[in-house]
């Protein structure tokens, strides 16, 4: 029991605090066109963590036999630990956010399994060739923390979410497309169309290959919100990160306030938007959700910290916390919303006279991440041609930096699309990406 | 046995229902420590308890994972409606003897044995380190420890008991001028024996200091080079440009690319020999059982630039009228096994370095590695270290290259083999949301022309 942990804790240490999961999910898969598998995963634990001489303890446990253990081996720990920079906080206030749709754990398996079967069909209609898979599933999840300083919080959360992915080979030629969508309501036809729009879509872009033109970025990118994901939302996010800021790694660790990229760049990390996969009433230490601007009309915002980060700095929790069973809490973002611009995308395309068009890369995160860098693999681009997709492109690399890039923005597509669900993006074209092109 | 009758009277009444089930039960244990900036991140210890039900049915599978053990007999008749309610055409499961056995872990120096005082002080001795080299901004290290207990047991009368511990470390230097922030570092592991961290005081400053030199090392061009790698990167090469492409769940009901691996298809030259196997005693990729009570093999994949063989599970191998490998691994309770390789190995040639480096006028030599994915024939990976190489020469450090390229063309354009095999026990592999699972990759130096790779 929490409370029982909690108070065996408190008894021992200064301050404690018991973070319990507990879930269940039900996934259904398909492989190679047909229904593959059916699973039901449940799982729960709980996690203590105790300050104890100002350093902090960490233990966590799955087997509820061994819950006791937790408060002797957090305490050892403690005496190894980090140093503590902050208490856990005391109750507060908490936004509503819609995080439960109880139509979701309503969904039956023969439901789920006709939803991947009708986007299988309809994909095989148009494109007999193609092997797909697809996953439709959904989960019930109920989080509960309480800590010595009096917070005793919980939330249920519901997931609804459907992937499809689509295969085609020529030759030695081979071809991926996909997409998904995440929420915690219910979704249908309209958001299943959607996503049977974008992998169409990309089939038919991809249907020629073409040779991309090597450039050292003077030709134009243009990154779909996919591509957006994919490519610069890492390195640009890793220097948002209170850990990076804290340890001075960030290149923005002294450049709040600063207009860093373009002025037409807004990027928000809002854990309060309905529905959104990650959006929450609290974090993972039970610090109040709020929205943040991380950058807001080109200007650096602030970082996004947790209790620890947030001390070391000598600022208060954005609430940014989050943490699966078996880590410590550590600051991220919960759902990214970038603000879109004033251009359709059609239009967008049809303004390039040479350039590519980005949706997926192979490889991305190897490089200096954290000073910005991106190079990765194309694994889905295409090249345009005055003003037309001409065909896919493959052997291509691109190279950059995230903030060199986004001061070099052209044109910001005028409508967001969510993108996995837990972020929402604009397309945006810019210049300053190197193009390495292997010769035909 | 511990789970024994626990299992098998959990298992009894499944057949006739289904026409497979398993039930895997875990019980794990982990250490883990991270320093990141200038001082200690995180010191955790956890423990863990689960298990999984999996069953079969005319093809179609059913899967239930779980922490709580009770009731195990519910939760095998759960998987059993799972799997008959995808129902589909027919079962195809190769043939496995069911062994009963209880295998200890290959311990060299345990440890569950360290003190955890004694591991943090190693730790904290090698952070000091880092920050003993002028100009570094961030030290990140991790050290982890896991002990994973296995208890198996299917419907064929197998029950297999076993228990793996494994020791990982990586060790990372940053140095940053403004916005250029470059890192060196390197990753290691092992089965069983905690003295693979022990003095590494000249690596750990040499990673340090190799930092700092990259600040004002200076990048190459993109585009194609003749590149040499050397045996920790050919390594990750082998499993990312080859070895993904040899897994039988990628390929099995797949008939276009069953159609391009076929058995038989000459991939490159007579240098080219790769292996992977679990029955090498003591890699991390080692085992006696893999997740579906097969025994581990060594499969030959590549004899003389032929395609020979590919890994399988025991549906992977039944659907293409292959032999079951051993190669299904999970890497946790709450997730099915899948093909997965294991330590997966170019085998030594008759090349020393010399030998490769002659005759190339600018090409670059690539040490280390930073990471790797695969699509399908696509593959990319990074190098932790580059140099360039005129007139057969290694000289001046740059900064560190992504090499990218076509499973295809690449093998047909790797015309080198050196004599100087290297394990690298560092690695961790990803698949189906299943990471890190515990690999080894090994190689001599290798030469690959025209490799594409990308500077910056």
């Amino acid at each position: 029991m929490s409370e029982a942990l909690l108070n065996a804790a408190t008894a021992r240490f200064d301050q404690a605090e018991v973070y319990r999961v507990e879930s269940e999910s039900h996934p259904v898969s398909f492989e190679a066109n047909r229904l593959k598998e059916i699973m039901r995963r449940d799982t729960s634990g709980v996690a203590l963590r105790v300050i104890d001489g100002g350093r902090i303890g960490f233990s966590s446990t799955t087997d509820a036999a061994r819950e006791a253990e937790l408060v002797d081996r957090a305490g050892s720990l403690a005496q190894f630990g980090a140093e503590a920079s902050f208490d856990f906080p005391a109750p507060s206030e908490y936004p509503e956010v819609e995080t439960f749709d109880p139509a979701v754990p309503q969904v039956s398996q023969q439901s789920m399994i006709d939803t991947g079967q009708g986007l299988i069909e309809q994909l095989l209609d148009e494109w007999p060739d193609l092997l797909c898979d697809a996953s439709v599933g959904w989960s019930t999840g109920h989080g509960r923390i309480m800590n010595s300083a009096g917070v005793d919080a919980e939330y249920e959360q519901t997931s609804y979410y459907c992937h499809i992915g689509a295969q085609l080979i020529r030759g030695t030629d081979m071809l991926n497309v996909w997409a998904g969508y995440g929420s915690s309501k219910l979704f249908g036809d309209a958001d299943l169309d959607r996503l049977l729009q974008t992998v169409r879509r990309s089939l038919r872009w991809a249907t020629n290959t073409a040779q991309a033109t090597s450039n050292t970025g003077d030709l134009p990118v243009i990154f779909t919100p996919r591509g957006v994901s994919a490519t610069l939302l890492r390195p640009l996010v890793s220097g948002f990160n209170g850990k990076n800021v804290a340890n001075g790694s960030s290149p923005l660790a002294d450049r709040w306030g600063e207009k860093i990229v373009d002025g037409r760049i807004s990027i928000f990390d809002d854990p309060l938007i309905p529905g959104a996969s990650g959006s929450r009433p609290f974090d993972d230490e039970g610090v109040a959700s709020r929205k943040h601007g991380l950058i807001e009309n080109g200007i650096a915002g602030g970082p996004l910290l947790d209790l620890q980060t947030a001390g070391q700095l000598g600022k208060s929790s954005t609430g940014a916390a989050g943490r699966g069973l078996a880590s410590s809490p550590s600051p991220g973002t919960s759902v990214i919303d970038i603000a879109p611009g004033d251009m359709s995308f059609d239009d967008m395309i049809a303004g390039v006279k040479d350039g590519l068009v980005i949706e997926a890369l192979l490889g991305a995160g190897q490089g200096n991440e954290l000073g910005g860098d991106f190079r990765a693999n194309v694994s889905l681009g295409y090249r345009i041609e005055n003003g037309e997709i001409v065909g896919r492109v493959k052997d291509t690399m691109i190279s950059g930096n995230v903030y060199k890039v986004l001061s070099q923005v052209e044109q910001i597509s005028d409508s967001s699309e969510w993108v996995f669900g837990s972020m929402r993006s604009p397309a945006i074209q810019c210049l300053g990406v190197e193009v390495a092109a292997k010769d035909e | 046995m511990k789970y024994r009758d626990r299992i098998e009277s959990a298992l009894n009444g499944s057949g006739g229902k289904a026409d497979y089930c398993e039930i895997r039960l875990e019980e794990t244990d982990n250490t883990r420590l991270t320093y990141r900036g200038k001082s200690l991140d995180t010191i955790a210890q956890t423990s863990g308890l689960g298990g999984n039900v999996r069953a079969v049915s005319k093809g179609g599978w059913g899967f239930a994972s779980f922490n709580s053990l009770d009731d195990l007999k519910t939760k095998v008749a759960e998987a059993v409606a799972q799997a008959r309610a995808v129902g589909g055409v027919k079962t195809e499961l190769g043939e496995v003897e069911p062994h009963v056995d209880v295998v200890p872990a290959h311990i060299v120096n345990d440890p569950a044995k360290i003190s955890l005082d004694e591991k943090k002080r190693l730790m904290d001795h090698y952070n000091d380190l880092v920050w003993s080299v002028d100009g570094i901004n961030s030290a990140d290290i991790v050290y982890g420890d896991t002990s994973r207990k296995t208890f198996f047991g299917n419907s064929d009368g197998a029950y297999i008991e076993q228990h793996q511990v494994h020791v990982i470390s990586r060790i990372s230097a940053q140095a940053r001028d403004g916005g250029d922030v470059q890192q060196a570092g390197f990753s290691l592991g092992s089965q069983g024996d905690y003295d693979v961290v022990r003095d590494l005081d000249d690596d750990v400053i040499d990673a340090a200091k190799r930092a700092v030199a990259l600040l004002s090392a200076k990048s190459i061009d993109g585009g194609e080079r003749t590149v040499i790698l050397d045996p920790v990167l050919a390594g990750v090469f082998v499993h990312e440009a080859f070895g993904h492409l040899s897994e039988g769940d990628n390929v099995y009901e797949n008939e276009k690319l069953r159609e391009i691996m076929y058995m038989g298809r000459k991939f490159g030259g007579k240098h080219l020999n790769f292996t992977d196997g679990a029955a090498i005693p003591g890699l991390r990729g080692s085992f006696k059982y893999d997740d579906e009570g097969t025994p581990a093999t060594r499969t030959a994949l590549v004899r003389e630039g032929v395609l020979v063989g590919r890994l399988h599970s025991r549906e992977t191998a039944a659907k293409m009228g292959e032999t079951p490998t051993g190669n299904a691994r999970a890497i946790g309770y709450n997730f099915p096994p899948i093909v997965r390789m294991t330590n997966t190995i170019i085998e030594a040639g008759e090349a020393n370095l010399d030998d490769l480096l002659e005759g190339v006028d600018d090409g670059v030599y690539v040490r280390n590695w930073y990471g790797g994915m695969t699509q399908h024939e696509m593959f990319t990976f990074s190098s932790g270290e580059a140099y360039m190489i005129r007139k057969g020469e290694i000289q001046e450090a740059v900064r560190p290259v992504m090499l990218t390229g076509n499973l295809f063309e690449t093998l047909k354009n790797l015309d080198g083999v050196g004599n100087d095999l290297g394990m690298n026990q560092g690695g961790g592999c990803g698949k189906g949301g299943q990471m890190p699972l515990p690999v080894s990759n090994g190689s001599p130096h290798i030469r690959i022309q025209n490799c594409l790779i990308s500077g910056a």
